[in-house]
């Protein structure tokens, strides 16, 4: 079993141009709640058409049943030879929908409509209708809760069209996975003081040009309180931080060990996250330090991005 | 809260769809039901269209609840059950309008067609023709396609809708045909009927009073069709026996109840077969052919040579008779049958009397009496009328003697009345004379205005003799007919009135259409499901065997349907049909081709890889590229003969 869960999973990764096309082997059929209350009402009709001996009813009932049975036919065709492609996953930061995109394709020359797909009981079902010789993608919205990869679970596509006297129904599991960023909390960049590491060739330039004072957010080390301007706003609990000015032209670097160190690892790679997405808000050059892993000073949405996975994937 | 498995809400665009479904599955019960019951539906079909209108909620539950128990109520009150047939559908049409005023999910919508489907069913107990059939199966249809817009979305356009639930209905008549022929069939109500179950007919009664059979052929109303397996017996010797008059009041004729033993028939000519399909009459005799020979079990004969079915027929019905044209009936007559027949009111019609006294005197055969009074309605000066004159007290005399214009039940009783008179045993036999034969499927059409009376006299040594004095005032009806008989300007009904003209030609047609439709659908009944099994190969089939039967055809046809659904390819372009067929020949020479490669880079490489082929593919991606890209309707021929030039093989 494992071995041929193992194939399947190969063939979506190795050859993921190639649809997987929906066979009779994957598809269930069974009547739905509508379907059961039909067949009971055929059979109060039957006993009526033999009762008052009516030939017509009879023949009525009768028809109703090919139709049933014809219906049974469509439903299973509406799935039949469908294929399915998995799309390309964008990564999404934790607590936002994950997006898993399904490429649809209908090869045949009768639309398909209301397909509905749906990963698991608790989100909404997404619904589409192919045209003839159409490809659409559905998107399967998730919730991301956890940073890391977050793959996509079993999907059930069905379809009650055209009578919604039954239900046909598959389970797709492409191998599909999304990067789920961990939940930056934005907090202002940390001052360069503390980022010993880039005075390396920028010296603390910024540091020296007082601008004022800030609130302290959490992220800020007790030692950069100032605690004589804090002191003059009379016992209110909000600690105020120095703030520097002329750090806009200089290089970051986000340290993990420039977060305080008595937050739980999580707390400080949300920090760092955050700082990470602030400074390529402002188009700082930065880099990330993360024990064991350093990515080096770059600037743009491709920095930002390698250092939100590094820390979407960071093991601390 | 929220359901767990909430139906979605039923788009605007659907109503429409659920409205026109029950629409068309009450509305013909308008004519049938009482007026209120229309009203009332008519009442709610409009305000669930003004609520859709506006796009309104529907109505708070409580007023929901208290509408369901005033329809439940006037229904009680109407017909003091909520059972039976007729408050049945009442109630269904009302619920139906009710559904319509609560609809907002897709879950009520598929509850209000199925209640439509269901109201179907209900329409066959007034009618199941050939008019019915085909217009429920518009109703099915349009029930069908709503099924299909409510589950489909609202891209799907009304016509193709329509047509796919054209698609599914033709789909399901085989299974409906297969279920028809092989479904068991249980003959019989499975508990008693209630008391509407069937409505007061048209036919023949128990007694006759001047002017009732004059009435009845007033109709051109079909009593029964007969089918003989070769041609049928002349006009003049069908006569169809219905009951048998034995008492007279001086104004009636009624029934007595049977006395004697069963008739003592003696044959005189071979046994007649034939098959008679009797229209319901309500009554429980079978209007057999004089005589009728040997009968199935469940029939009987009464002591009046009238043939009779247990159970009022109250549905159409056909039965295998045989019938022999000569015959000795009661050659020796129980005593006080003879003398019930002798009997008449005292002191009334002294004129007709004293002529019957007269003739008893002068003439001792009673064969010769017979012969006189047959004379005397051939000569007297008597006529041949639907609408005879009224008659007064003694009805007898002012028929004899001064309006002599009469119909058949004129003729019979006073001709009976003469005898009884004279001192010969007779009575009045009512049935049907005739028939039309349809030159179409050549059944014998006997009509309620072939309705006729006649007279039995009963002769020593003869028995019961059939004497039929209309047939000597007018040989045309027994010969040819009422239509034929009847003076111009009588007042007939059309649709037998039609003498010779291309009506009548249709009128025919559409009598045989409806007939092959009585017999071969509507009648497929038991005996002709075992007859039918019997000719497939499976003589004695008993339930169990058509039950496998019936699943083994089942599942045929369900592969069959499957078949088609899942092997149906989709039709392709033939330009790339074409392309792929080059692709395919190129790989099994051993040149790949990726998908994304345009044609021109994959010529490049084949012009690298396999030089020698390279002439012939520059020519197919040429034609091929034309084909596709070019101006103009593709030139397939160019692109057949360059693919069909590249070689089958590996060539080396």
């Amino acid at each position: 079993m494992f071995e041929e869960l193992k194939r399947r999973l190969f063939r979506w990764q190795s050859d993921g141009i190639a649809p997987l096309k929906l066979s009779q082997r994957r598809i269930y059929i069974l009547p739905t709640r509508a379907g059961l209350l039909f067949a009971v009402m055929l059979l109060a009709m039957l006993t009526g058409a033999i009762n008052y001996n009516l030939a017509l009813g009879h023949a009525l009932v009768f028809l109703l049943f090919g139709l049933a049975m014809s219906g049974l036919v469509h439903t299973f065709r509406n799935l039949y030879g469908l294929s399915i492609a998995p799309g390309r996953c964008i990564p999404c930061y934790a607590g936002e929908q994950a997006i898993f995109p399904l490429l649809l394709a209908n090869d045949s020359d009768r639309p398909r409509p209301t397909l509905r797909l749906r990963a698991n009981k608790a989100n909404e079902a997404a619904q589409c209708s192919l045209a003839p010789h159409e490809t659409r993608s559905v998107q399967i919205g998730i919730q991301a809760t956890h940073r890391g990869w977050l793959a996509l679970p079993r999907v059930r596509l069905e379809t009650v069209y055209p009578l919604g006297l039954f239900v046909a129904w598959s389970y797709l599991q492409p191998e599909m996975r999304v990067l789920v960023y961990p939940r930056p909390e934005i907090t202002p960049l940390p001052p360069e003081a503390a980022i010993h590491a880039a005075g390396e060739y920028r010296g603390d330039v910024g540091q020296e040009d007082f601008s004022g004072f800030r609130p302290r957010q959490p992220a800020d080390p007790l030692r950069h309180v100032a605690w004589k301007a804090s002191a003059r706003l009379g016992g209110s609990d909000t600690l105020l931080v120095k703030q520097f000015s002329g750090g806009a032209a200089s290089d970051l670097c986000l340290d993990w060990l420039a977060t305080p160190d008595h937050a739980s690892a999580e707390q400080r790679i949300a920090w760092l996250a955050g700082w990470v997405v602030a400074a390529a808000a402002e188009r700082r050059r930065f880099s990330l330090r993360l024990p064991g892993h350093e990515i080096p000073t770059d600037e743009g949405d491709g920095q930002m991005h390698r250092c939100l996975e590094a820390l979407a994937l960071f093991e601390p | 809260m929220k359901f767990r498995n909430s139906s979605p809400p039923l788009a605007y665009g659907d109503f429409p769809w659920v409205f026109a479904g029950a629409l068309a599955t009450t509305l013909p019960h308008a004519g049938h039901q009482p007026l209120w019951v229309t009203a009332m539906a008519a009442s709610l079909f409009l305000w669930a269209f003004l609520r859709w209108q506006k796009q309104a909620a529907p109505p708070v539950r409580w007023l929901l609840v208290a509408l369901v128990v005033a329809v439940c109520g006037a229904v009680l009150l109407q017909y003091r059950t909520l059972f039976g047939r007729d408050a049945g559908v009442a109630l269904l049409v009302l619920f139906s309008a009710l559904k319509l005023l609560e609809l907002k999910t897709r879950r009520d919508a598929v509850a209000a067609v199925t209640l439509g489907y269901f109201l179907l069913l209900t329409h066959y107990f007034d009618a199941q023709g050939i008019p019915t059939a085909i217009g429920l199966l518009v109703a099915a249809t349009l029930l069908t396609a709503t099924l299909i817009r409510i589950h489909g979305g609202p891209l799907l356009k009304p016509l193709p809708t329509l047509r796919f639930a054209a698609v599914l209905m033709v789909q399901a008549v085989p299974f409906m045909l297969v279920l028809y022929l092989l479904f068991p069939r249980i003959s019989g109500p499975l508990w008693g009927l209630p008391q509407d179950a069937h409505a007061g007919r048209s036919g023949l009664s128990d007694q006759m009073a001047p002017g009732s059979i004059a009435n009845l052929a007033m109709s051109g109303e079909i009593a029964f069709r007969v089918r003989f397996p070769g041609r049928p017996p002349e006009r003049n010797r069908l006569y169809w026996r219905g009951p048998v008059l034995d008492s007279y009041d001086g104004k009636n004729w009624r029934a007595l109840p049977p006395m004697g033993g069963a008739p003592q028939l003696t044959f005189r000519s071979p046994a007649l077969a034939y098959e008679s399909t009797v229209e319901p009459h309500g009554r429980r005799w079978l209007l057999a052919l004089d005589a009728p020979g040997a009968l199935p079990s469940n029939f009987g004969l009464s002591s009046t040579l009238t043939a009779t079915i247990r159970e009022p027929l109250i549905q159409r019905q056909r039965f295998s008779l045989s019938a022999h044209l000569e015959y000795a009936f009661n050659v020796e007559e129980d005593q006080r049958v003879r003398e019930r027949n002798l009997q008449l009111p005292a002191r009334t019609n002294p004129q007709a009397r004293a002529l019957a006294e007269s003739w008893r005197q002068a003439l001792p055969d009673p064969a010769q009496r017979i012969d006189k009074a047959l004379a005397l309605f051939a000569n007297g000066g008597f006529a041949y009328t639907l609408t005879p004159p009224l008659l007064g007290e003694q009805p007898m005399d002012d028929f004899l003697f001064s309006t002599k214009r009469g119909f058949c039940e004129h003729f019979a009783s006073a001709f009976v009345f003469l005898m009884r008179a004279s001192g010969i045993p007779a009575r009045v036999v009512t049935g049907y004379q005739g028939g039309e034969l349809n030159p179409v499927d050549k059944f014998l059409v006997v009509r309620q205005s072939d309705a006729h009376a006649w007279a039995e006299v009963w002769l020593a040594e003869k028995g019961w003799v059939r004497v039929d004095p209309t047939a000597v005032v007018s040989p045309e009806r027994i010969g040819e007919g009422i239509t034929a008989a009847l003076p111009e300007g009588e007042p007939l009904p059309a649709a037998i009135q039609l003498r010779s003209d291309w009506l009548r030609d249709v009128r025919f047609r559409w009598e045989a259409m409806n007939n092959a439709w009585n017999q071969y659908v509507l009648g497929y009944n038991t005996e002709r499901q075992r007859d039918l099994l019997s000719r497939m190969g499976f003589p004695d089939a008993d339930w169990r065997n058509l039950a496998a039967l019936l699943a083994a055809a089942c599942a045929t046809l369900f592969i069959l349907v499957a078949a088609w659904a899942v092997l149906q390819r989709p039709r392709r372009d033939p330009v790339q049909r074409l392309w792929d067929i080059a692709l395919h020949r190129l790989r099994r020479s051993g040149v790949n081709s990726a998908p994304w490669e345009t044609p021109n880079h994959l010529l490049n490489r084949v012009e690298a890889e396999l030089p020698q082929w390279a002439p012939a593919f520059t020519e197919v991606v040429s034609a091929y590229l034309d084909a596709r890209y070019g101006p103009g309707p593709a030139d397939l021929n160019r692109l057949r003969a360059a693919v069909a030039r590249l070689p089958r093989w590996r060539t080396l």
